[in-house]
């Protein structure tokens, strides 16, 4: 495999040709969908129109600045987060199947999420702080119950089926508890959706997600080394006890903080490593084509639940689990015949 | 050997009286509290009071539906654990109950599912094809299965909660059932589903026999004169009757048939049909207790009864992989 070496003073990123090619493919068509995006609504606006209005020319500009633009960069953003999330919790457990949605730290995110807003009745910041802590709570719970002289990559799995459906009872329980009018907003989060965000609702989620994008990209390589084996990360000079626990908390965050502001969108944490891994064509699951795969994902997802059954909008979570799920159970199919 | 069957008997009439006690206290316990006199007033000496309607018409008939239901549930979750030999097996885990509860869905948007047969065949219809998938995709290891119907079920939840936002007026009346709940449930006569789960359950007695020696080995079994394909077969059927009937009258209620077999086994000792019978009166007891739950959680209203499974389930769920892992029963 060719690779490209890029140096500049002390620091140099090196890369395989064909994920490099992969990467920028990708970038293109996320682009392109969001022109698409930006296109789209109720009054369909040309592509040269949409591009005046990001530079504050035309009619439209209070349309598209302030009411597509947000969902389309809250689409790729988040839908490369939970891109990421994926990649780090398949990495951890070694398996295609390990995805923070199924193992229940959507829920525990949830759960955090609605105990802050009914007890605290806290902002944003809040919100995202409350669902952070229980995502995080969710996984070390479950990582503590599937400890058993080692961790098992499918035991983990199961007992984090099984968490998820306590917190999910647990969740639908605080729902129906709390005021109507909490309740209300909830469930209309619950389902994942994109529907009316503006920028109030998603930049205090984008900078918490910035600040997670760089850790994760200086812990990168460290974390392909642990790919190959323990031994062989510990012989290069990874320290795994440090390792770990730092790339726990960026998936973790990475989901919660998408949890905090569109709800459980899930499946995509599940396909886009995946996806972007058979397309890189790589060993392990790689981080910037799980990324790009996530955001193109959920932006296409977003677009279709919009486009559907226009006007109504679907919740875009019902658009990744119809199309994550069947691929979930085309993976399992695959992997059943293999063995 | 003696001293045996009387200990197992004493258990099983200690379950009947729990059962019997709970049974009563569900009658009584609600919005409005009943007075257990008055309870059996409404019986021998019915007036017609509000509190008389509540019992006779309300709280009597829905204790019913709670013990049916749970009885199948349970019974359904047995007897899918004994014939895979997978102590993680139970019709909620496997997707079968999800599947009933997407061919009603889709039903109901098709303008099918108008009168109680047809929402019959169409569960039966849909766990069939359900059990089917999920056993095709994950039989490989009791884990990939539990994967496999957990998948199975969030894709069809997810397209069911697509098509009620679609048609909300088509979905109103089935707004609590896709949770699985027993409240209102009582509203609409069910006594067809009733006798079909009666005639599922004596069913599921009489295969125990076989089952037992099907449970030794299939050289063993065919040796002692069982038919063991007659028999897998029959059970094949009994559970799709038992888990679809249920799901048709209360919604999909998972972790039932999960939780009450590992709560019989240990007094059972490796007996099925004692198993069976355990199972036959104790998921009752654990479906009137979540029903009874759901009715005091909350200041008003009612939590939908899966809530309550689900929250006393996961945890077994959990001991259970922890215990059992990946070998088979």
């Amino acid at each position: 495999m060719t690779s490209l070496v890029l140096r500049a003073g002390r620091f140099s990123a090196r890369a395989e040709r064909r994920t490099v090619v992969v990467s920028s493919a990708l970038v293109v068509v996320a682009l392109a969908l969001g022109l698409l995006g930006l296109c789209y609504g109720a009054a369909w606006a040309t592509p040269g129109e949409a591009l005046a209005a990001l530079a504050g020319q035309g009619d439209s500009v209070v349309v598209i600045r302030e009411w597509r633009l947000p969902r389309v960069t809250a689409a790729l953003v988040f839908g490369a987060a939970l891109g990421v999330a994926g990649a780090v919790f398949q990495n951890l457990t070694r398996n295609a199947l390990g995805s923070p949605d199924i193992i229940g730290l959507d829920a525990g995110a949830y759960t955090g999420a609605l105990l802050v807003t009914v007890l605290l009745s806290g902002g944003a910041a809040t919100l995202a702080a409350g669902s952070i802590a229980g995502g995080l709570l969710a996984a070390a719970a479950i990582y503590l119950l599937s400890w058993k002289a080692g961790v098992s990559g499918l035991r983990l799995i199961v007992i984090g089926i099984a968490m998820n459906a306590i917190l999910t009872a647990l969740n639908n329980w605080i729902v129906l508890r709390a005021e109507l009018e909490v309740a209300i907003a909830m469930t209309s989060w619950s389902a994942g959706s994109l529907n009316g965000v503006d920028w109030a609702d998603i930049t205090p989620g984008l900078t918490v997600l910035a600040v997670l994008f760089l850790l994760m990209a200086a812990l990168s390589q460290a974390m392909h080394q642990s790919v190959l084996g323990d031994e062989f990360a510990a012989s290069t000079g990874v320290n795994l006890n440090v390792l770990r626990p730092l790339v726990v908390l960026v998936g973790v965050g990475c989901t919660a903080t998408v949890t905090a502001v569109a709800g459980p969108i899930v499946f995509v944490a599940l396909a886009a490593p995946q996806i972007g891994r058979r397309l890189a064509g790589a060993a392990g699951v790689p981080f910037v084509p799980a990324a790009l795969s996530g955001a193109v994902l959920l932006l296409a997802a977003d677009l279709a639940a919009q486009m559907l059954l226009a006007p109504t909008s679907l919740p875009v979570g019902v658009m990744t689990t119809a199309v994550g799920g069947t691929y979930f159970i085309w993976l399992l199919f695959k992997e059943t015949k293999k063995s | 050997m003696r001293t045996d069957l009387l200990r197992r008997s004493t258990i099983l009439a200690g379950s009947l009286l729990l059962l019997v006690a709970l049974a009563g206290a569900s009658v009584c316990v609600g919005a409005q509290a009943v007075a257990p006199a008055e309870v059996l007033k409404a019986f021998t000496d019915y007036t017609g009071s509000a509190e008389h309607i509540i019992v006779r018409d309300i709280r009597g008939p829905r204790t019913i539906l709670a013990v049916c239901v749970g009885a199948a549930l349970g019974t359904a979750g047995a007897l899918v654990q004994t014939l895979t030999r997978n102590p993680l097996a139970e019709p909620g885990i496997l997707g079968v109950t999800g599947g009933a509860g997407f061919a009603i869905t889709v039903g109901a948007a098709l303008g099918l599912a108008g009168s109680q047969i047809t929402q019959l065949l169409l569960a039966f219809a849909g766990s069939v094809i359900a059990a089917l998938v999920v056993h095709s995709v994950g039989r490989s290891s009791p884990l990939r299965l539990v994967l496999a119907g957990t998948a199975l079920s969030s894709l069809l939840a997810g397209i069911s909660l697509g098509l009620r936002l679609l048609m909300p007026t088509v979905f109103d009346e089935f707004r609590f059932w896709y949770i699985g709940s027993l409240a209102g449930r009582e509203q609409s006569p069910f006594l067809i589903p009733l006798v079909l789960l009666l005639l599922a359950l004596v069913g599921a007695m009489a295969v125990t026999r076989p089952l037992n020696a099907l449970a030794l080995g299939e050289q063993v079994a065919s040796t002692l004169g069982a038919h063991i394909l007659r028999t897998r077969l029959a059970v094949l059927v009994l559970i799709t009757v038992l888990a679809a009937t249920a799901t048709a009258v209360a919604g999909p209620i998972a972790f039932v048939g999960l939780i009450v077999p590992h709560l019989a086994r240990r007094p059972a000792g490796g007996s099925i049909p004692w198993l069976m019978a355990y199972t036959m009166v104790l998921s009752p007891v654990l479906l009137l207790v979540s029903d009874i739950l759901s009715r005091v959680l909350l200041p008003t209203g009612e939590v939908p009864v899966a809530v309550v499974t689900a929250f006393l389930g996961g945890p077994v769920l959990i001991w259970a992989v922890r215990r059992y892992g990946t070998v088979t029963l």
